[in-house]
């Protein structure tokens, strides 16, 4: 896949008192990402090409996509579809990368969601609420040992935006 | 477009009341904002300082102050000669429950367009804000060297 069209349009940047390899298999591990990513499962074959699969707790299938570039403990990119029907036709597909660099005695861990035509700020939202849930507790499980209790409420502004696009949500 | 801002939303497992501590005595910004403090009695109309050693870095008056819940002011840089000639900004803190924990939102808005001073708070507050956490939940900040953000003007 071409991503050099991609551009990204939410970016979040957190620094964490840990090591690039404790950071790398928080990304990619299954049982790490249920502590921290609201009990998803990250299931990720490492090698380009390979699949990339979010499981809900009850291990239903919740966003399916592909590993795009994957160089360990430096940088991971990877399709990130939502597995509702007619979303990847409506909005085109959605890349994640992770990047990872040491920062003294911390590491800095950037994400930035990508996209390769225009998302409003309706469906942006979703991200923009999830994505710093998830990396905050992310921080707080490698620091810590204990994931933060965020309770979040469902996305209503993107899920609103997703059906007035004939998107089908839960 | 949007307009120039940047915005950071961060949980933090914390009380309202130790956030605001956090965020207005220098015993804690001296910590976790790269050995900063900051200067103000807090009340709407006073006067708002960021110094980091002997140098003054940021000015401003307070615009709003709710503790614990939302604190404003206006920033007006004045160290580095390229951002100094910018027009002053405004830094909003909102604070809420969220659960049993905090859910801290920093607005920084009122940019002009093509901002360098933008540019630099982007990736001085990620750090920031990430030791402020790190300091609540753990007791302990670590160490980044002001070159590792990719300030230009800290290289």
């Amino acid at each position: 896949m071409n991503i050099a069209k991609f551009k990204p349009a939410i970016v979040y940047t957190i620094y964490i008192a840990s090591t690039p390899e404790k950071v790398w298999q928080a990304l990619t591990s299954a049982e790490f990402s249920r502590k921290y990513f609201f009990g998803n499962a990250v299931e990720v074959d490492l090698r380009v090409g390979g699949a990339y699969i979010v499981r809900t707790p009850d291990g239903a299938l919740h966003i399916s996509g592909e590993v795009i570039e994957c160089d360990p403990l430096r940088k991971l990119t990877v399709t990130f579809n939502v597995n509702w029907p007619a979303l990847v036709e409506k909005l085109g597909p959605t890349l994640v990368t992770y990047e990872i660099e040491q920062a003294g005695d911390a590491v800095k861990l950037t994400m930035l969601q990508s996209h390769d035509r225009t998302i409003s700020d309706d469906i942006l939202s979703g991200g923009r609420q999830g994505w710093p849930a998830i990396l905050s507790s992310l921080k707080s499980v490698l620091e810590t040992g204990q994931p933060l209790a965020i309770k979040m409420a469902p996305p209503e502004r993107m899920l609103a935006a997703l059906k007035e696009m004939g998107i089908a949500t839960p | 477009m949007r307009k120039p801002e940047f915005i950071y939303v961060t949980y933090i497992e914390t009380t309202p009341e130790q956030l605001w501590e956090a965020l207005t005595s220098s015993k804690f910004t001296r910590r976790y904002w790269f050995d900063t403090e900051v200067r103000s009695n807090w009340k709407v109309g006073s006067p708002f300082a960021l110094v980091m050693g002997d140098k003054t870095t940021d000015t401003g008056a307070i615009l709003e102050a709710d503790p614990p819940w939302r604190l404003s002011y206006s920033f007006k840089h004045q160290w580095f000669e390229e951002m100094r000639n910018e027009p002053a900004t405004r830094v909003v803190f909102t604070i809420e429950p969220h659960g049993g924990i905090v859910k801290l939102t920093v607005t920084h808005e009122g940019f002009i367009e093509g901002s360098k001073l933008l540019g630099a708070v982007s990736r001085g507050w990620p750090a920031i804000l990430s030791g402020l956490k790190s300091l609540l939940e753990t007791g302990k900040v670590f160490a980044i060297p002001p070159a590792a953000l990719g300030i230009e003007q800290f290289n």
